[in-house]
This record gives C-alpha cells, sequence and structure tokens, in this order.
C-alpha cells in the first residue's frame, strides 16, 4: 500500500510540474502581451512596466524567477489588477468557487446514485424512465444553454430566485448549483444503474439471497458495496467536469470566481493569474485523481495489485 | 428481429452489426434527424439571398415573421437569424466531425503503435498520454486556443490536441492482446515487417471499438468548440458558430428568446441525436457492454 501511495504522489507531482512548464511556455509563445490592448504609451514607459514585471528578462530567467517565487508560495503580483497579487485574487474568488463546486458534488452524488438505484431495482418502471430522461437531457444541453433559459424560468419570469451575482447571499447560489450538478447527476446515475444491475447477477449476490438475508440487507451489504466502486472511481473525473462547468456556470451567473478569472486572465494576457490558477486547478484535479485511486485501493485490493 | 436469431451464413459481423445498429429505432430516428440537420445547415443558406454577415438595415431586432424575408428574424445589426445559425451549423458541424475524425486517426495510430511495440516505447509513449492526461482538460484548450491565435483553424488544433488521448489508450490496449495472438504470430513468422502487420493486421483489427468510441467523441468536440466560442475564446464574430449565437442569445435574453432558443435548440438536438446514435452503435457492436 505505502508503494502504491508513493507511485500515485510521484506520478502526481511530475504531471504537475509538466502542466505548470507547459502552460508557461504556452502563455509567452502565444501572440499577445498583457500590455498590447493598453492605450498607447510611450516606448519608455513600457519598458518601465516590462521591468517591473521583469518581463524584460530573458523567458528562461522568467521561468526560473517563477519557479522559485511557487516554492516559497509567492505567486506574484497580476499584471492587470494594479495593487492585487494573484494571491488576494484567488483568495477573493476562492470561496464561491469551493462553495459551488462542493455543493454541486455532493447534490450530484446524493440524486445520482439514488436515481440509479431506484432504477436499477425497477428496470422499465417510472422512476427508472424519469432518470433516464433526466439523464439524456442532463447529458445533451449543454450547461451554457440550460443556465439562460433556467435564469428566464425562475427569475426573471417566476421571480424565485435572483438572476446572478452574489448579492443575494446563499438563494443567488441555489440556481448555479443545481444547474452544475445536473449533467453530474445524469452520469452518475447512468453509471450507478448499469454497475447495479452487473452486481445483481453475481454469484456473491445470490449466494447471499440464498442464505436468507433480507432483501434490504443484501442491498447495502452486498450490492451497494460492489455497485458503488466505478461511481468512487468517477470522483477524479467529476472534479475535472465540476471546473470545467463552474468556468461556464460562473459566466452565465455572474459569480465572481475564479473560473471567471481564469476566463478574463487568459484573454488578457494577464500570465501570472493564468499560471496560479492553472497551479490550482491542476493541483486539485491531481490530487482528486489521486485521492480517488488511493480510496479505490483501500476499498478494492484488485486496484492495488494492477494499477 | 427473427432474422438477427438466425443469421444466414454469408452475413459477415460487420454486416450483422449494422443489422444489429438499423433494428434499434431511436438511434435510426437519430441517424434521420442528423441528416437533416446536417443537409439544413450546408444547403439551407443558399436558398436566401443574403448571407448571415449581410446587415439589413430595414429588419433591425426583427421578430419572427414568416411572410417577411428573415424567416426568423434579425439581431440588432439586422443580420438574418437563420442563415447565421444554419452557417454557424456549418462551423460547429464540420469542425465536430474533422476534429472527431482526426483525434480518432492520430489516437489509432499512435495506440497501434505504443500496444504493438510494447516494451520500453510503449512505457515511454504511454508515459507522455499519462502525463497529458492527468492535465485539467478545459485549461489545456483554452491555453491552446490562445497559443494558435484564435479562429476556425487554431480552435480545431487545440481541441484534437486534448482529444486523441482516450482512443490512444483504448486501441493501445486492444492492439496489446491482438500482438499476442496467433494469427500476428503467423504474419511474423511468414516474413511480414512490423509496418506490414501494423497497417494490415493490428488496426483493422481496433477498428470496431474505435467507431463505438469515435461516435462518443463527435459530440465532444462538438460541445468543447461551442464551449469555447462562448466563453469568447473560439471563433469570433462576425464569423458565426452556435457558441457565440448563443452567447449572444444569452445578453439578449431578457427581451427576446429566440436569439438563444434557435441556435441552443439546434445544438441540442444534435447533441441528443449523436449521444443516441452513439449508444446504438455501442449495443451493436459490442454487446456484452450493456
Amino acid at each position: 500500500m505505502l508503494r502504491f501511495v508513493a507511485r500515485r504522489l510521484w506520478g502526481g507531482g511530475l504531471t504537475l510540474a509538466a502542466l505548470v512548464t507547459l502552460t508557461f511556455f504556452i502563455m509567452r509563445l502565444a501572440p499577445g502581451g498583457p500590455f498590447s490592448r493598453n492605450r498607447k504609451v510611450s516606448p519608455e514607459v513600457l519598458e518601465n512596466i516590462k521591468r517591473a514585471f521583469h518581463l524584460d528578462e530573458p523567458i528562461w530567467q522568467q521561468y526560473a524567477r517563477w519557479v522559485w517565487g511557487l516554492l516559497h508560495l509567492d505567486l506574484g503580483p497580476s499584471t492587470r489588477f494594479r495593487d492585487y497579487s494573484v494571491g488576494d485574487l484567488i483568495a477573493s474568488g476562492l470561496p464561491y468557487s469551493l462553495t459551488i463546486g462542493f455543493w454541486a458534488i455532493v447534490v450530484a452524488g446524493l440524486v445520482g446514485v439514488a436515481l440509479g438505484i431506484a432504477g436499477a431495482l425497477r428496470r422499465n418502471g417510472a422512476t427508472d424512465y424519469a432518470a433516464g430522461i433526466v439523464g439524456v437531457i442532463g447529458i445533451a444541453i449543454p450547461i451554457f444553454v440550460l443556465g439562460p433559459l433556467a435564469q428566464v424560468l425562475f427569475a426573471l419570469k417566476l421571480n424565485w430566485l435572483p438572476v446572478g451575482g452574489i448579492a443575494a447571499g446563499w438563494r443567488s447560489l441555489i440556481l448555479p448549483i443545481l444547474i452544475l450538478a445536473l449533467p453530474n447527476i445524469a452520469y452518475i446515475s447512468r453509471l450507478t444503474r448499469s454497475s447495479m444491475i452487473e452486481v445483481m447477477r453475481e454469484n456473491y449476490v445470490r449466494t447471499a439471497r440464498a442464505k436468507g438475508i433480507g432483501p434490504r440487507r443484501v442491498l447495502t451489504g452486498h450490492i451497494l458495496t460492489g455497485a458503488l466502486l466505478p461511481v468512487i472511481a468517477y470522483l477524479g473525473p467529476a472534479t475535472a467536469a465540476i471546473i470545467t462547468g463552474s468556468i461556464l456556470i460562473e459566466t452565465v451567473f455572474a459569480v465572481p470566481g475564479v473560473g471567471r478569472h481564469f476566463v478574463d486572465a487568459a484573454l488578457n494576457r494577464d500570465y501570472p493569474l493564468v499560471m496560479g490558477i492553472t497551479i490550482l486547478y491542476g493541483g486539485l484535479v491531481i490530487l482528486f485523481n489521486i485521492a480517488t485511486d488511493l480510496l479505490r485501493g483501500w476499498i478494492d485490493p484488485r486496484v492495488r495489485s494492477h494499477g | 428481429m427473427a432474422d438477427i436469431a438466425t443469421p444466414p451464413r454469408h452475413l459477415s459481423t460487420f454486416q450483422l452489426q449494422l443489422r444489429r445498429f438499423a433494428g434499434n429505432h431511436l438511434a435510426m430516428a437519430s441517424v434521420v434527424v442528423l441528416a437533416l440537420i446536417v443537409a439544413l445547415c450546408f444547403l439551407g443558406p443558399h436558398a436566401f439571398p443574403f448571407t448571415g454577415e449581410d446587415a439589413d438595415f430595414d429588419y433591425i431586432s426583427a421578430p419572427i415573421d414568416f411572410t417577411s424575408p428573415h424567416l426568423f428574424g434579425t439581431d440588432d445589426f439586422g443580420r438574418d437569424l437563420l442563415v447565421r445559425v444554419m452557417e454557424g451549423g456549418q462551423v460547429s458541424l464540420t469542425i465536430g466531425f474533422l476534429g472527431a475524425l482526426t483525434a480518432g486517426v492520430i489516437g489509432v495510430v499512435y495506440g497501434a503503435v505504443a500496444g504493438y511495440l510494447g516494451g520500453r516505447a510503449d512505457r515511454l509513449m504511454m508515459a507522455g498520454v499519462e502525463v497529458l492526461y492527468g492535465f485539467p482538460y478545459v485549461i489545456l484548450v483554452i491555453l491552446l486556443g490562445l497559443l494558435f491565435g484564435g479562429g476556425t483553424v487554431a480552435l480545431f488544433a487545440a481541441i484534437v490536441f486534448t482529444l486523441w488521448l482516450t482512443p490512444a489508450v483504448i486501441v493501445r490496449a486492444q492492439a496489446q492482446s491482438l500482438a499476442r495472438r496467433e494469427f500476428v504470430e503467423a504474419a511474423r513468422a511468414g516474413g511480414m515487417t512490423r509496418a506490414q502487420i501494423l497497417l494490415e493486421h493490428i488496426v483493422p483489427n481496433c477498428i470496431s471499438v474505435v467507431i463505438v468510441y469515435g461516435s462518443l467523441l463527435v459530440p465532444e468536440v462538438i460541445l468543447s468548440e461551442s464551449f469555447l466560442s462562448f466563453l469568447g475564446i473560439g471563433i469570433k464574430e462576425p464569423q458565426a458558430s452556435w457558441g457565440n449565437l448563443i452567447q449572444a442569445g444569452t445578453s439578449a435574453m431578457d427581451t427576446d428568446l429566440r436569439l438563444l432558443l434557435l441556435p441552443g435548440g439546434l445544438l441540442a438536438a444534435v447533441l441528443f441525436c449523436l449521444n443516441f446514435i452513439a449508444d446504438g452503435l455501442r449495443d451493436a457492436f459490442d454487446p456484452n457492454e450493456r
């Protein structure tokens, strides 16, 4: 087990290092710079600004400076928002992004697993069909179409919830959380349903039934323990999906989270901010992938020997 | 259904799989709807005397009116909505199918070579894939979109670059098991070179796996394209794509929902169809999966 953990951590570190390096050089090679959109300033002033941000140094020196800063947990100043460091900006957006992302995963997990179980227990029943429809909608209608439609219906027409922003506190986060959860509800319920159906055919489940164990105990003690393994394995990819979705959701609902910062920073060539958020996202995805692997390895010994 | 249970002798596996697919009503209906949408997008604009970039100043923000020249009205520049949506569809669909095809081909070749060669070459090639796999996909697409400077080709490259990984992994597993099979052994004993074996034995035997997976790749590519264009990183005005049309629609949704519903509805319809077709293909080619 210890070797398994060490190997996963080493692989994750390698991926993160590659991600950081690649991002750094892609950003620098991309056409346009952080100050190319500003109003005209004299060349001397531009030189001064560039010097202040160390953009006049050779690229490998900038890279070394950046990595050195990272090792000291210093992500540098933002080139766009004066007087703010990248750390400040991430710290200001992260609470919103984390709140939305966390509750979206919780809602998706609970609702998705419940729908999947209900569908598998009564195949082709009413719940199964309803879950199927939710699944198809969640997978096929992109959240940047669903989000605006929900805004029109629940905010503009029915006036139940705010359209966007964060002024109304937790009530303004309800729609973003639900819309972000929907594709994952769809995915998790499909996954749960098909793996439940598979496990219910297994010999050990038949044995448990034959021993005279009640249907409820067979469900919780035998079927679910086996059937939820693929769902747990989805936890890592789900994190990535939630991050992808939160970028869109924060744009649609005007939430000042990290995702919105990332898009703005990329469009404005705010190098340090893009790098900072890439590290954050990359780190999160890699961490959750490792955590998922460990969790699976802990529950299912087959994973340990293979991975 | 009866003829599937007792197949005539001369049917090949592939023909059987096609038959099984044709028996799936939902998937067949999706094929028809998808074909209609493709035909609409590519042929439709020719029926109108103007293009999606022509502004008509007599009809600015015109509503839906089937008696006027602009059937579904115009946007606030006086550009015909229906024609713009059809032209945007051409971009989205072309990127979707070509992107999936390109990513699929790259993935097949890479995976087949890695899986067949095995040993150190395989380990090195797959280590590269593993590193790329750990990347958050959106970040990579957004950054690559920036690197290539926006526009259709840039977007295409960015999407292909991020989506070839999964087919590569799937094909590699398939190629690895194929490489140990007797007929490959026989081909090697018969004096075929490595390249010949790869092209004539390994790759053709991976195709059915790739068809199933590739059909899932198409909606993924279309979604990525519209996602990036929606954020303003992909295809930019005045060129239309479903993503940037939806974006324009959301900013006017409180007064006029039609600008959002037409492109959004078509995009959703295409994604519905592609998902049903993918399900149908999986059932037909890989019945054990269910």
